[in-house]
């Protein structure tokens, strides 16, 4: 088949192209490291290492006690600071929540006349604020109860016994999470410039109409083009999820998942590749391509339900999202890794993929010629 | 050889060695160089020819030697700056200092300026310039739409705007039709009789043209192989004409057992012409490029297409290999018409475009073998093929060297190796000698002559060369897309009575200007030119070389304005790509998290379940769906991503309640997201507590005592409504990614497409190119600012509570700093891929994960701290928090301002460091 086999060679030129721009091998392998490790350690949405301070205007034993059950992973070490910095602390951002403990406190509580304890929070800090006051609210309690007067009585039991568990991350690790939100962020970002930068340069040096002259045909030169900067994103993703989210981060990924993933991920990859030589196709210059770029990638990191939850979207823009590839991949790679989904499960996120990187492809094919006029 | 004394020597070069990797370019080169002079540097391909002009331009780093140009020291960066508005630089290639997107007095205008001349100054000079070089009616034309030979006359204008006393052209008329040619070296004589005392250094391929210069310098293999005027060198080996004595000059082994081709005549053959062309047409919009074009070529014939730049020959050629739909006409190869799929027809062609087309990241072997598979040539027929191929074009030497090192000449005869690999019954050649030294080019006739007389081959190609029309068996003459002339070479002499083909050509060619419409350049009145006298002229240009100059910054800046400006595409995709961004952002990036999909799986279906059940309906918090009839089926649905959480009410669960027996209700969460997860616990710890209170109030239990009364204090939103902190993040994102973006391929553009030899060879500093890069993206990112801060507050209806001020004097910081950070990745990036990449996947960690915008900075740790005091978007969201939302002021943020400035002024200052002024 000699189809295959120009695809197959011109991959290979691409691979070489690839093999020798020193600064994006460089880049490639930070995109599966650093920018995996890194967000997952510290970036969280979520109430971790969150920044504590306390007002102990009662100067009592009992802050101690309720610094000392301020706890990592939830918390840095808890600070004590003074009434009046409150204001300002909390203005430059030193501290996401600040607890005032009342004057007469210990004695209040004593008396079982119930003191007012003040939780004060940033409310700019989205990620923390809403759940933080619950959380200082569930360590406080039982930290009074010792001073408190009114403890052990019958009536302060709850009447039900709520048992939450977390299925598929049972310590609701939020690191996990990211990693592979940010492997997902990187594939994405790399199979967009990599291939639409490159067909680009190859228009601009007016490579590909050379290649036009020859007993070739344009999906040829697609294919090789996919193909390869496909399969160097596929084997750098499994390397980085294997060495740095499953080695480093240690993320739980089930064996049996992989291959799985790995078809999902080949299938995305057709997809998104796909739409980098489309968006390439769409411009006139490098610069263009930029600008055009880099807001699709934006929206793709950003809306696609990786960052933010899909469902606070507003419906629209939801049903939008559906016609982006990255939208069907995060569903299909927090099924496959977290919920170890099986084909069966997540067969129609593939399709979908799928569908979309054809019509992609069709489109890029249909404009080809065009695009190769618009040069001149 | 006449030798003057002391100062008259323009340049002195002594004990000069250049080598890149392994290839020696300049091995021990000394010369001394006359002034006031007209000089020729000669020398076949890749001798190193331009690597003396650009160290005599003082635009290339000298690796080892002397080298001294106007009496200093051409190393010394002190002194290149000082002499820089003396030499004029032009470098290889066509148009390629030439900004093409700008107009004719565009460019101009900003050499001027970048020489510090005054608008007064600039005026005179450039209509004295575009009078003189006939291109006054053309001002208004982008410099990318001129024709080769209007590109190289703009090009020099844009040299002599400073008057040099030393002015450098690398081979500039390569790809020039004659007649550009001889307008070309008039111009320059014009221009020599003005100013005497310049002196003109030019490396050139054409022999007829080395004839004219007074003094010669003959190169090979990186050396001085022979200097003085024309005829003392004809002389000195006894030759009639340069080019044969040039030839004669060179040792056995560069001339490759160089023979003067012999063309035999050509014997017509049978059957159905080669290619055939009837009323062949293309219009690009109003424009025709190509007029009604018939002609037939036979088999085995040799075909030439002569043609001022810019005629047609080009478009002609890319519709007979299917590259271009004809608008109008039909065009067939051996009797088949051509059409753009058709691949089976492509084997029997060889193409070779005008521009090299090749890999330059492959080597010259690396790229004969990707032909040899794409052409499905066996491999080992390849490979022996391609070892063929390297013999006959002379390309063993750099059979492993990258295409993109490779010199021009050397370029050109890969691609025609390229062209003829898979033996193809047609050839089809774009000017494939252009550029080409003579031996090479011989060599080429020779193996084309081959090709046509012995394999039959069909050759239709185009040229410049009058010697290699005279060889064609037929040629064609062509003039603004229309065919003037055709017959036989010798025929078209005879019939205008001409002494040479090339009188012929021009006289067909200003006979065909004269029936033009209006009457011809340079023929209609030349306005009148003011020419101040030159005590005015010589204040003007001497100031400030050397010191910073604003001047120069804003030379730098406007030019990369109007080539902003120009782009509309990219105009609008900076002022609508953000605003758009930001509504999308601002309605779709939300942490509210609602709309959680569960279910029950209900084992005591009591009126107290349904109750609890009821607690969870009728929110925006939750979508119930079917209930659950088992456990395997509540694992299957939380797996399949169906239910965000599932409850389970234990059987007796009412009468548990009823007797305070606590029953324990299991909530399943799907923690694949933990954010989503934990508010959902949170939700329904909630709920729960909503149903344990409406119990006791419907029962009259006294609600559960609490030890303390919790109040909590949510500043600066009060609402938790996240749009309060997502557009002032919006706005930080948006202003960190897309500045950036844009700068960050400004430099690296310019050093890959070649414009950035007018920075080397200008008498600028670094920091004033690069300022003058980054001012214009400032100014872009300003209005952006300006327009993101109106949505918000318009549109997302987010005012700004704090300080109006200290958020401008943010943005303003901001901006600097997010441009000088793409200055720094421009200037550091090797490809525009690269930098564009590189943009992308730096700038993006920072700004969205470590920047505060979706997690406090306070809760950074290790990497991720440290990333973020490194980066102005950590600064830039406090400042833009603080403005709109926490209503903070000066007295709080200047810190934070301070760093920003901080972390502009690094940026910049590595960038100028990172620079190059000199190629190396």
């Amino acid at each position: 088949m000699h189809k295959a086999w120009h695809i197959f060679q011109l991959g290979l030129k691409e691979m070489l192209s690839l093999a020798r721009d020193p600064v994006l091998l460089f880049l490639i392998a930070y995109a599966f490291t650093f920018s995996v490790y890194t967000p997952s350690k510290s970036a969280v949405m979520d109430v971790v290492n969150a920044s504590i301070a306390i007002v102990n205007e009662d100067n009592s034993e009992i802050a101690r006690d309720i610094r000392a059950s301020m706890l990592p992973p939830l918390f840095l070490p808890a600070a004590e600071i003074s009434f009046d910095d409150i204001n300002h602390d909390m203005d430059t951002g030193k501290y996401t929540f600040v607890v005032d403990l009342p004057p007469k406190f210990e004695h209040d509580l004593a008396r079982d006349s119930k003191p007012e304890v003040q939780i004060v929070t940033d409310a700019t800090a989205m990620s923390q604020a809403g759940r933080g006051p619950g959380y200082i609210q569930n360590i406080i309690m039982p930290a009074v109860q010792p001073y408190w007067a009114g403890a052990g009585q019958p009536e302060s039991r709850q009447l039900i016994s709520l048992d939450t568990r977390g299925r598929f991350n049972a310590n609701y690790q939020q690191g996990w999470f990211v990693a592979i939100n940010q492997v997902i962020n990187n594939i994405s970002v790399l199979a967009i410039f990599l291939t639409g930068a490159a067909v680009l340069r190859e228009r601009e040096h007016g490579n590909i109409e050379h290649l036009l002259v020859m007993p070739l045909q344009p999906f040829e030169l697609m294919f090789a083009k996919i193909w390869a900067n496909g399969l160097v994103v596929v084997v750098a993703a499994m390397a980085s999820l294997f060495l740095v989210v499953k080695g480093a981060i240690g993320v739980p990924v089930e064996p049996s998942s992989v291959p799985l993933f790995a078809a999902g991920l080949a299938i995305y990859l057709f997809s998104v590749t796909a739409l980098g030589i489309m968006l390439a196709t769409l411009v006139r210059s490098m610069p263009q391509f930029g600008l055009l770029a880099f807001p699709v990638f934006l929206v793709m990191i950003l809306l696609s339900g990786g960052q933010t939850p899909l469902e606070s979207m507003p419906v629209p823009l939801q049903k939008f999202m559906q016609l982006v590839p990255s939208t069907h991949f995060v569903a299909f790679s927090q099924a496959v890794l977290f919920r170890n989904a099986t084909f069966g499960m997540v067969w129609p996120s593939m399709a979908k993929m799928f569908a979309i990187g054809a019509a992609y492809t069709v489109f890029t094919l249909s404009r080809f010629r065009k695009m190769l006029a618009a040069v001149q | 050889m006449d030798s003057p004394a002391g100062d008259s020597w323009v340049a002195r070069v002594s004990g000069v060695s250049q080598h890149y990797g392994k290839a020696v370019a300049l091995d021990d080169v000394s010369l001394d160089i006359p002034a006031n002079r007209m000089i020729g540097l000669i020398g076949p391909d890749g001798v190193g020819k331009s690597t003396l002009l650009g160290m005599l331009a003082g635009v290339r780093k000298i690796q080892a030697g002397q080298v001294e140009v106007l009496g200093g020291d051409i190393a010394d960066a002190h002194f290149r700056t000082e002499v820089a508005h003396r030499i004029a630089y032009l470098p290889q290639g066509l148009g390629k200092n030439l900004y093409p997107t700008l107009s004719i007095f565009e460019n101009i205008d900003f050499f001027g300026r970048l020489f510090g001349q005054s608008k007064e100054e600039r005026e005179w000079r450039i209509d004295d310039l575009l009078v003189s070089t006939d291109l006054a009616p053309f001002r208004e034309r982008p410099a990318g739409k001129l024709s080769g030979g209007m590109k190289q006359k703009l090009g020099l204008c844009c040299s002599l705007i400073h008057d040099p006393d030393l002015l450098i052209l690398d081979e500039p008329t390569t790809g020039v039709d004659p007649l550009a040619r001889r307008q070309f070296w008039e111009l320059i004589a014009r221009i020599r009789e003005r100013r005497p005392t310049m002196s003109v250094l030019v490396a050139t391929a054409y022999m007829d043209e080395a004839e004219g210069f007074e003094w010669l310098v003959a190169m090979n293999a990186g050396k001085v192989i022979g200097t003085g005027t024309p005829r003392e060198m004809r002389e000195s080996v006894g030759q009639p004409t340069l080019e044969k004595a040039f030839i004669r000059l060179l040792p056995e082994e560069a001339r490759r057992g160089h023979r003067e081709p012999v063309i035999t005549p050509y014997q017509p053959s049978s059957g159905p012409p080669a290619i055939e062309a009837q009323g062949l047409t293309q219009r690009f919009g109003a424009f025709t490029a190509v007029d009604h074009v018939n002609f037939r070529i036979e088999r085995g014939e040799i075909f030439g297409f002569l043609g001022s730049n810019g005629c047609g020959k080009t478009t002609t050629m890319k519709m007979l290999t299917g590259l271009l739909p004809p608008t109008e006409g039909t065009a067939e190869l051996f009797g088949r018409p051509v059409k753009g799929g058709d691949i089976e027809a492509r084997r029997d062609v060889g193409f070779m475009s005008q521009a090299f087309s090749l890999y330059t990241e492959l080597t010259v072997r690396q790229n004969l073998m990707l032909h040899a598979r794409l052409f499905d040539l066996p491999d080992a027929q390849g490979k022996a093929r391609v070892g063929q191929l390297l013999l006959d074009f002379g390309l063993e030497e750099e059979a492993d060297t990258l295409a993109e090192s490779l010199p021009l000449g050397i370029r050109q005869r890969l691609s025609l190796a390229v062209a003829v690999l898979h033996e193809p019954q047609v050839l089809i050649l774009d000017e494939p000698t252009s550029g080409v030294d003579p031996v090479a080019r011989d060599g080429f006739w020779q193996l084309l002559i081959r090709l046509s007389r012995e394999n039959g081959v069909t050759i239709f190609l185009s040229t410049h060369f009058m010697n290699e029309a005279e060889r064609c068996d037929r040629m064609s003459m062509m003039h603004r897309g229309k065919v003037l002339a055709q017959g036989r070479p010798a025929d078209l002499v005879a019939e205008r009575k001409a002494p040479n083909l090339e009188a012929a050509f021009i006289g067909y060619l200003e006979d065909a200007a004269k029936a033009e419409s209006g009457p011809a350049p340079g023929t209609e009145a030349t306005p009148e030119v003011h020419i101040p006298p030159p005590e005015a002229v010589e204040s003007a240009t001497e100031t400030e070389a050397g010191r910073f100059s604003f001047a120069r910054v804003w030379a730098f800046a406007r030019r990369e304005a109007i080539e902003l400006r120009h782009d509309t595409v990219r105009l609008a995709f900076s002022f609508f790509g953000p605003l758009l961004l930001m509504i999308v952002f601002g309605y779709g990036i939300s942490l509210d998290v609602n709309h959680l999909t569960f279910a029950v799986l209900d084992f005591d279906q009591s009126q107290a379940s349904a109750q609890y059940t009821d607690a969870f309906r009728g929110s925006i918090y939750y979508d119930e769906k079917a209930p659950i009839p088992d456990y395997q089926e509540l694992e299957r649905r939380l797996r399949n991503g169906e239910l965000r959480f599932a409850l389970e009410i234990p059987p007796g669960f009412e009468r548990d309640l009823i007797r305070g027996r606590q029953p324990t209700v299991m909530a399943y969460v799907d923690a694949a997201m933990p954010f989503r997860a934990e508010t959902a616990r949170s939700y329904v710890q909630a709920s729960t507590s909503q149903f344990e209170q409406r119990w006791r109030q419907d029962r009259g239990i006294p609600q559960a005592p609490q030890p303390i009364k919790v109040n909590t204090r949510a500043l600066y939103n009060q609402s938790f409504d996240s749009i309060y902190a997502m557009v002032p993040g919006d706005i930080m994102l948006l202003l960190m990614l897309i500045p950036s973006m844009l700068t960050a391929l400004s430099v690296v553009r310019e050093r890959e497409l070649g414009s950035i030899a007018n920075f080397y060879a200008a008498p600028a500093t670094k920091g004033e190119f690069l300022l003058g890069k980054q001012l214009p993206y400032v100014a872009v990112a300003l209005i952006q600012f300006v327009s993101l801060v109106a949505l918000a507050v318009l549109l997302f209806h987010v005012p700004i509570k704090g300080s109006v001020l200290t958020l401008a004097v943010g943005g303003v910081l901001f901006v600097l700093a997010s441009t000088g950070f793409g200055l720094l990745i421009s200037v550091f990036a090797a490809t525009q891929t690269a930098a564009i990449f590189a943009a992308a996947i730096i700038a993006i960690l920072p700004a969205v994960q470590f920047s505060g915008m979706f997690v406090p900075v306070s809760s950074l740790t290790g990497g991720a701290a440290l990333a973020a005091k490194i980066f102005p978007s950590t600064y830039f969201q406090a400042v833009s928090v603080g403005t709109f939302t926490k209503a903070l002021g000066m007295s709080t943020l200047w810190p934070k301002l301070v760093w920003l400035a901080a972390i502009g002024a690094i940026y910049f200052g590595l960038s100028v460091l990172l620079l190059k002024k000199q190629e190396k």
